[in-house]
């Protein structure tokens, strides 16, 4: 099935000062829609041409670059703008995903910690992870366009630490992005939906 | 001023008279620097000395944050390892078994950080030749069509590179030239291979003038080149 650009689930300037219009339009008119042209391309003429995306990705890792790198920031990219919405973050979690928290990563300042320490500790491109294996969350890190999906794990929550995704807004100040990313545009609810899925 | 103003100034003509503007970003960029064996090479040469290609703000993040920023790591290990500041820097990037194992990693992207970007800076140094030496260029011809459809290959070997990392001109093992590229801050130093060329792909180096556009800024990036340095590399490298 063809890979294609969903909208935003807000407008582009609605994370702003967090994450500015600016950053959004490249992020996601451009980068993302980069990954879905090329990935397309990539797609044709492969086993995984009319396979659904999740099967792509995991198929495709250690096999075909070129389809994994564009389809695994595919991937990525459509969690991650569900992941955030305007006056999100900060400290209210739904219960179950509240105790979760709590009974897997050490409570919610030790669970920030750890995945903002993840982001920061990904040298070079990547993301940082909350995801759900064998029942239990985890905080995690991997490169370029990988994904706790090719871990036999489920993310749950992502942030990107590529620098097209803070560069314009915070230069080098990875650290200060990731607080803000946790402190300001989680979308708590949908992490919460997704751990329900996740099971 | 807001942001999208700042760089538009400081991509024009008019940054020279905005000179209030770099200092006082400088003066809080300047992470207190780690004592130790490594030092932050100077640039040599003003930040704004590449424009238009490479802007000024682009120039000083990254030679005083980023490059500053391996620097200091390079120092905080060494405190721990101190053989890390005894040992030349291409011994270690070689083989680095005599550090920690659980250090190495660190010591690659660093170290390596480090090495590489000495590399960058000295090959854009401004006021140089801008065509190889007659060795690098029949050397050149040697591979390719000419030095046009060279810069061509080794573009399109910075374009494919996925996420960080770098694309290099190099004297391979056997003496011949090489294209390649490293992900992140690895160095061909460990190939046995001496480089030329190599040009930062990482979004850093780039993103705050062509944000997406990589292929523009590495089209815009050999006008920066400085081929005496280039031409020096590969003497010394064929050696």
């Amino acid at each position: 099935m063809a890979f294609t650009l969903p909208d935003l689930p807000y407008s582009h300037d609605a994370l702003a000062p967090f994450m500015s219009k600016e950053t959004l339009e490249y992020h996601h008119d451009k980068h993302h829609q980069a990954y879905v042209t090329n990935g397309n391309n990539a797609l044709k003429g492969t086993q995984w041409e009319n396979k659904d995306l999740e099967e792509i990705v995991k198929g495709s890792f250690g096999k075909n670059p070129a389809v994994f790198n564009n389809a695994g920031q595919h991937y990525n990219h459509m969690l991650f703008w569900k992941w955030m919405k305007p006056g999100g973050g900060g400290d209210k979690l739904p219960g179950k995903l509240k105790n979760a928290v709590e009974r897997d990563l050490g409570g919610l300042a030790k669970a920030k910690a750890d995945f903002i320490a993840a982001g920061v500790g990904q040298f070079g491109s990547g993301w940082c992870w909350i995801a759900v294996k064998d029942g239990k969350l985890t905080i995690d890190k991997t490169p370029n366009g990988e994904s706790p999906l090719v871990k036999g794990a489920t993310p749950i929550l992502g942030c990107d630490v590529w620098e097209h995704s803070y560069y314009i807004d915070y230069r080098n100040a990875r650290p200060k992005y990731l607080e803000a990313f946790w402190d300001h545009l989680i979308n708590w609810e949908e992490v919460d939906q997704q751990l329900a899925r996740a099971g | 001023m807001d942001r999208r103003e700042s760089l538009k100034l400081i991509g024009s003509a008019a940054f020279a008279a905005a000179g209030g503007f770099l200092a006082p970003t400088l003066a809080q960029a300047q992470a207190p620097a780690a004592d130790g064996p490594f030092k932050l090479p100077p640039l040599g040469y003003p930040f704004e000395a590449l424009e238009p290609h490479i802007d000024a703000q682009t120039m000083m993040i990254h030679h005083d944050r980023h490059h500053a920023a391996y620097v200091n790591a390079c120092n905080q290990i060494a405190k721990d390892v101190p053989a890390l500041g005894t040992t030349p820097i291409e011994q270690t990037l070689t083989d680095a078994a005599y550090i920690p194992v659980q250090l190495q990693q660190q010591v690659k992207n660093n170290l390596g950080g480090h090495w590489n970007h000495s590399f960058f800076w000295e090959l854009m140094k401004p006021g140089g030749a801008k065509e190889p030496s007659s060795e690098l260029k029949s050397a050149i011809g040697g591979s390719w069509k000419d030095v046009d459809e060279f810069k061509e290959r080794l573009n399109a070997a910075g374009v494919g590179r996925f996420g960080s990392g770098w694309a290099w001109l190099v004297v391979n093992k056997d003496k011949k030239l090489e294209l390649i590229s490293t992900a992140n801050q690895d160095t061909p130093i460990p190939l046995g291979a001496k480089p030329v060329i190599g040009v930062d792909v990482w979004e850093h180096a780039y993103y705050l003038k062509y944000q997406n556009r990589r292929p523009d800024y590495l089209k815009a990036w050999w006008n920066t080149v400085n081929w005496d340095k280039a031409s020096e590399n590969f003497k010394k490298a064929m050696a």
